[in-house]
Formats: structure tokens, sequence, C-alpha cells
């Protein structure tokens, strides 16, 4: 369990989650512009309608004014009554007042709109009211003024339209909530959708299958499957080096470690101290050639890893030649050997760029020159040269060269024979091989025209503009 | 009837004497020692509503009510002078002159008091919440059964008019209706007739060429009509004409089939009443079925099939006639100083010209 535990990924937050609270917050954001703005709009449309009905019913009464022996005459008419009516819960006060300020009817103490004013909000014994006022201008002999006409109404009715306006808003932008709130759940579901299936495909395979998802998704999770079948293509290509190398190893190790053994016993057994001395010889010549074997077998493992671990630069090939002639030149001189004069380096006046891993390549340049120094004839000639779109890294040597029926498979013929030399052509070989195929080229044989043997990695030349 | 004449005397003294102005009858209910104590000042006759009254203390020994009754002017008054904190304020006020007390509400003189009987009202009779119609009382035709042949009863306003036209002779002088400078009811029948309809102009221009009596109560007038004084009456309070037909066979009523005003009594908590809670313990027991059967006893609670079943309504159809006067601001155009003064004017020198 607590291995499961560890395979599960690191939680950060249910996407679902995120995306819920990101719309609540969007939705509530939005929803509190649209409530203040309905609020605001119901107040304005309560408002509005009801300073008509305010004005209407001022109107109403200055209609009804008179001039009767010049004073001002007033029967309230009804109508403006049954008007302000129409908001059955509220109070109702007026007053008309004649051109000198004088009350003429209704209530007094009123507080209405100032006289340049058509509306002003006040109170009235302790409820909020809404003031109107209309003038109407008398030019008659007898009267000359404005006489002026102030209704008043508490505000319930607007307050219940303000609400209910608004109530309806609100209502509308919580169904506009919810659906949208539907239609969110609904598009995540369907855009993790491909997931999942990638999920149950990936849960259903055999624990070795490795081979790439075939799978139908959109195309912002294609890359997503890309990435995912690249990482697994990785893995495969390691699992197999690493399966190829155990075999190989256990292979290759298995008969020299007997030989040794062998040899030891016979040396322990030996009571001649000059025979033992000659074990003890083999034995030693024995070791270090198992020693050169497990270098090579690492460094094919290493250099099969770094294929597919180390990321490409850009080198040039005749330093990689010049490199790995060094490298064998020292290599001779540590086992006090002088270098080996045979061996040449053919290289051209300009650079041969390839992408690539030196230390890959430089090794392949080494095993191809030790075939060549070991199996073939002197002189043996290091070249770089370019054909076409390749660069070429070739060894030349003057002896038969591998038999034309081998060239196809030697990459791989060689790695399974009982070899207990380290010196044998079939692991360089495969080396070779591998890194030719980490830097997407291959490695192939030629017999040239003037009857010499040529083994290339060819690799894809990088132009100049290439960077 | 001694109290509705000092009820006219009272009604045109200034309010400077508002102090000395006594009730026109008192009457206490339930026991002294009771926990609630109910002050109503209303218009309703002490002889109509007591019945009710009891009949709540019966159910409610809890409260102790005692009952002032009052002249609609005094009434309105009191009403005002409480509201300005100038004398001890009611719990519970009603009045028939509901125009006053729709001023009452509209000058922020009440209190609301909601409950489910009064959210049961139509909206005629609750305005605001704060006044509620209580009773339902059409405005009547009395006639004296014994002197009006059966062939010239009217029917209708138009049969008025038809009749003090053609029988004119007969009925001159002996025509009874409010007079609307001192009744505040006869005020608020005639102003909702002028807004009713036309024939108003008609009608008391009929009432001026037969010589109409005015006159200022509900019971100087039935009196006169009993006593074959006069011989018909318009626009009598039907509570009061039916009371009085129970006991007088003389006297027969007649609700107008052309329309019919509706009045509905209207009570109000005012503003600083002291125990508004109970006060709406009774509003809510006169809403009530038991409360309305009581004020149905006394004629104050008259429904359409009731005026139907005592041969009172010729009609067939439902209750369009039926005109409630609703509980509205738009009986405070009928206060307006100028505007009540017109009419009256209009009024007197209809009923002076010949």
């Amino acid at each position: 369990m607590a291995d499961l535990a560890q395979a599960l990924p690191r939680r950060v937050s249910s996407l679902t989650l995120r995306l819920a609270v990101a719309l609540t917050l969007l939705l509530a954001a939005g929803g509190a512009a649209v409530a203040l703005a309905a609020i605001a709009y119901g107040h304005n449309a309560a408002r509005q309608s009801y300073d008509r009905l305010l004005i209407g019913a001022a109107n109403q009464i200055a209609e009804a004014l008179t001039l009767q022996d010049g004073a001002v005459n007033i029967d309230i008419p009804v109508a403006a009554f049954e008007l302000l009516a129409l908001a059955p819960q509220d109070r109702i006060v007026y007053a008309v007042y004649g051109p000198h300020g004088t009350l003429i009817t209704g209530y007094e103490g009123l507080r209405g709109p100032a006289p340049d004013q058509t509306f002003s909000d006040g109170s009235f014994t302790g409820e909020p009211m809404r003031f109107a006022a209309v003038d109407r201008r008398f030019a008659e002999r007898s009267l000359s003024g404005t006489v002026r006409v102030v209704v008043g109404q508490t505000t319930r009715a607007r307050g219940e339209l303000t609400r209910s306006i608004t109530r309806s808003a609100l209502i509308a932008v919580a169904l506009v909530g919810v659906l949208m709130s539907g239609l969110a759940i609904f598009a995540v579901r369907s855009a993790l959708g491909p997931l999942r299936r990638i999920e149950r495909a990936l849960a259903v395979r055999a624990p070795a299958d490795l081979t790439p998802l075939d799978l139908a998704v959109p195309r912002e999770i294609g890359t997503l499957v890309a990435t995912l079948n690249g990482f697994m293509a990785r893995i495969d290509r390691q699992v197999a080096a690493t399966r190829r190398m155990i075999g190989d190893a256990s292979h290759q190790l298995r008969t020299p470690i007997a030989v040794i053994r062998a040899q030891s016993e016979l040396a322990i057994g030996e009571d001649d101290p000059a025979r033992q001395q000659v074990y003890a010889q083999r034995i030693h010549r024995r070791a270090v050639s198992l020693g050169r074997l497990t270098d090579q077998l690492l460094n094919q493992a290493l250099i099969i890893h770094r294929a597919d671990a180390v990321p490409l630069d850009l080198i040039d090939l005749r330093r990689v030649a010049m490199q790995g002639v060094e490298e064998m030149d020292h290599v001779a001189r540590d086992e006090g050997q002088a270098p080996d004069t045979d061996l040449r380096l053919d290289l051209p006046e300009d650079a041969v760029m390839v992408k690539g891993d030196s230390l890959s390549l430089i090794e392949a340049c080494k095993n191809l020159a030790t075939n060549a120094l070991h199996h073939g004839a002197a002189p043996v000639v290091i070249s770089v040269r370019v054909e076409g779109a390749m660069a070429v890294l070739a060894v030349q040597d003057s002896g038969p060269g591998l038999p034309r029926d081998q060239w196809q498979d030697a990459g791989s013929r060689f790695r399974r024979r009982t070899s207990v030399s380290a010196t044998k052509v079939g692991l360089g070989l495969s080396i070779v091989d591998a890194v030719a195929r980490a830097h997407h080229g291959e490695m192939s044989f030629a017999q040239t025209p003037a009857r010499k043997f040529e083994a290339r990695v060819i690799l894809p030349l990088v132009g100049e503009g290439q960077g | 009837m001694r109290w509705r004449a000092l009820m006219l005397a009272l009604s045109v003294l200034p309010c400077a004497a508002l102090a000395e102005v006594r009730p026109e009858a008192e009457q206490s209910y339930g026991s002294p020692t009771a926990a609630q104590h109910l002050l109503v000042r209303g218009t309703t006759d002490l002889a109509l509503f007591d019945p009710v009254l009891q009949l709540f203390v019966a159910d409610h020994p809890e409260v102790r009510i005692d009952y002032e009754q009052w002249g609609s002017n005094d009434l309105y008054n009191r009403a005002v002078a409480a509201c300005a904190g100038e004398v001890q304020a009611a719990d519970l006020v009603i009045s028939s002159s509901v125009d006053q007390q729709v001023k009452l509400v509209n000058d922020g003189c009440a209190q609301s008091h909601s409950s489910a009987a009064t959210a049961a009202l139509p909206p005629a009779y609750n305005w605001r919440d704060e006044v509620f119609g209580i009773t339902r009382e059409p405005a009547v035709i009395v006639y004296n059964r014994a002197l009006v042949p059966k062939a010239d009863v009217p029917q209708s306003r138009f049969g008025l008019i038809d009749m003090l036209r053609t029988q004119g002779g007969r009925y001159d002088g002996r025509v009874a209706t409010y007079d609307i400078e001192q009744s505040g009811l006869g005020y608020l029948f005639a102003f909702a007739d002028a807004q009713q309809a036309t024939t108003f102009g008609s009608v008391i221009e009929a009432f001026s060429r037969a010589h109409a009596v005015t006159t200022c109560c509900s019971a100087e007038i039935i009196d006169g009509v009993a006593s074959g004084k006069y011989l018909i009456a318009y626009n009598i309070l039907g509570s009061y004409a039916f009371a009085r037909a129970d006991s007088d066979p003389n006297i027969a009523v007649v609700a107008p089939t052309d329309y019919t005003l509706i009045l509905s009594r209207a009570a109000l908590i005012p503003s600083r009443a002291s125990n508004p809670a109970t006060a709406g313990v009774l509003i809510d027991f006169l809403l009530s079925q038991a409360g309305r059967q009581a004020l149905a006893r006394e004629h104050l609670y008259l429904e359409a099939a009731e005026m139907r079943g005592e041969g009172l309504l010729d009609l067939e159809d439902g209750d369009s006639y039926l005109r409630p006067i609703s509980l509205s601001p738009v009986l405070l155009a009928g206060l307006d100083q100028q505007r009540r003064a017109h009419f009256i004017a209009l009024w007197r020198s209809t009923f002076s010209k010949h």
C-alpha cells in the first residue's frame, strides 16, 4: 500500500475544484456587478415611473386652478388622487401656494422642491417621501404670478417595484449562473475525457508493453500523448539496452572468469614454482584481458545510455578523429608501447559539423581503428569527409576486411560470439553500431576500388546556418 | 337620542374647548381587575355596539374595555390632538367617517397591525395595514310603508327622480336627506355619489324642486319617516334603518339598484396607543367569523346575499351594484378645505334656489 501511495502523483488540487473555484469567483463577481446594476436600474425605473405619477397628479391639480374675483380657486380633482392611489400603500400630501407663497389649500408646512427644481426627496411624519412641484403662471388683469402645486408621496411602492425588478434580475442571474456552472462542469468533464481514455488505455496494458499509445485525442492533448510515447520509447530503448548489456556481460564475462578460475585452481594444485609462475602469468594476462573487456562492456553500456540521456552538441567530426588518435596513443603509451605509426589521419580543411556526443563518437572511432589495427593491414587511415548531406567518419585499411556476407548484421552478429578477448572485433562493432544509431546515422562497410576495406560511421551533416 | 343633539352642539365648538368636550356616552366591559385595559373610542351607537363588546370580553376575560361614544368630528379632533400628544390616545378608534380615518392614517397618526384576518381583507377595506373596514353598511332609501303607495316606491335613483317629478305635490317638503354641512357621513355619501354617477346632479335638483329637508342625523330622519313627517329619506345608513325596521313595521328600506354605496366603519390603532397589541386582538375578533356574526345581528354587517334575502334588492345578478367606499387616499380629495367649501356651496345654492 505504501508503494501505491508513493506511486500516486503529488496532488496539487483537483482541476475540477480549481475550475469550480475560478468559475464561482467569476460568477460571484459577475453576479455582484449585475446585482448592483439591477438595483440601480430598478431604483431608476421605479423612480421614473412613480415620478411620472407625481407630476401627472400635480399637473391635474394645476389644470384645475381657476381665477375667481382675483383669487386663485382650486377644486382638487379626485382623478389626481386616484392617479396617486395607483401606489396603493402610499400616503399622499399636497399643497397649493399662491403667487406670494401663501398656502391656498392642502397641507401646511411641507418642504417641497426648491423654487427651480421639479423633484425633491424629503420626509413626512417620519416616512421618506418624494415631492414633485408644478408651476402654473397666471398673467391676467386680476392676477399675475406663479401658482405652485406641490405633491408628495411616500416611497413604499417605489421600494416594492425596485425590489421586484431587482429580484427578477437576480433570479435571472442565478439561473444563468446555474446554467453556466452546468455547462462548465460538462465542458470540464468532456475536456478531461481524453485523459481518462489515456488512463484506461495505460491501465489495461501488459506490464512490459511500452509500444506507443494509439488514441484519437484532441490537439491540446496530442502533445501530451506524443511526449508520453517518446518517454515510453526512451524507457523501452533503455530497458532493451540494459537487457542486451546484461546478456552481453553474462555471456562474455562467464568464459574468461571460468578460464581464470580453472587456471588458478591449476596453479594452486601445482607444486613446481616454475610452472606456478607460468600459470600466474597466464592468469595475469587473462585478468588484464578481462579488465579490458569489462571496460569495453561498461563503455558500451555508458555509450548506449548516453545516446538517450545526453543532449547532442554541435561538434566537429575532425576533432573526434584527432581526439580518437590521441587517446589511442595515450593508451599505447600507458601500456609501455610506442604509438602506432601505422595510424594516419586524413582530414579536410573545413570543419565537418554534426550533432552528437563527442565521447560516444570518439569511442566509436577508437573501436573502428583498433579493429583495423588488429585485424586489418597497415596502413590504417582515419578520414573525415562530406558526402552530400552526410558526414562520414571512415577507417580504412589494406586488409581483406570483414567478409561481405557479414556486413549486414555486423552490429549484432558478434555480440553473442563467445569471446575471451576484448580485442576481438565483435564487441567493438556493436558499440559503433549503437553509437551510429543513437546519432540517427548508420554504420556501413565498403570495399574501395583500390581494394581497401573501409568501415564508416555515416551521420547527418549539420549545415553552416543550421546552428 | 339626546346625545345626538349634544354631538351637534359639540361639533360646532372650537378646538380650544377640546378639553371640556365629553363623550356622548361611556360604558365599561369586563372585570375591573383584568390585566389588559383597552380604551376604545367610536362613533357607533352604544346600543348597537354593546352586544359585540360583551361577546368579546366574554371570550377574552383578561381584557377590560372602556368604550367612549363620540360624535365623528369630536372623535377626529380628539385623535388629532392625541396624535400630537396633547390628550391621552385611545387604543382603538372606530369611526363611520372613514375619510377622516384615512386622513389620520395619511398624517401618520396610526400604527400598523397585521394578522391573517387583516391579510384576508379585500384591498378596499385595508389601507396600509393601518386602517380596517370592520362593518358593511349600505346607504339606503327609507320610506314609510303606510304612506307611500307601492307603485311609487323607487328602486333606484332614476326612480326617485321620476317619482319626485311626476308626484311632486305629494312629496313636497316630505323628502329628507342628511345635511352635508352638519353630518360628516352625509357629506361622505354625497361626495361619493358625486364621484359615482352624473345622476347626482339630477338627484339634488329634484330634491331642491321637491323642497327636500336636510337634517343632521340618521335617527332624526328615521324618526321623521316613522312618524309620517317625512315620507321618504335618501342616503340613510342601512344599519340604523334596519334596526328601526325590526321594531317599526312602517319603516321600509330599499337599496338602490343602480348602485348602492357600502360604508365600512374604519378601525385604526392610534400611533400613541398604550396597548396596541390588545387593540389588534379586538380588531382580529371584529374581523373573525364570530365578530362578523355579532355585528350582523346588529345590522352592522350586511352581505349582498342577506340584502337579497330581505327583499331589498331586485337584481338577480351578483353584487356589481355594490360600491364599497374604499379606504384609500382618494377620500382625502373630499376633505380638501377648498373642495369641501365648493361642494357645500354648490349643495347650498341648489337647495336654496326655490
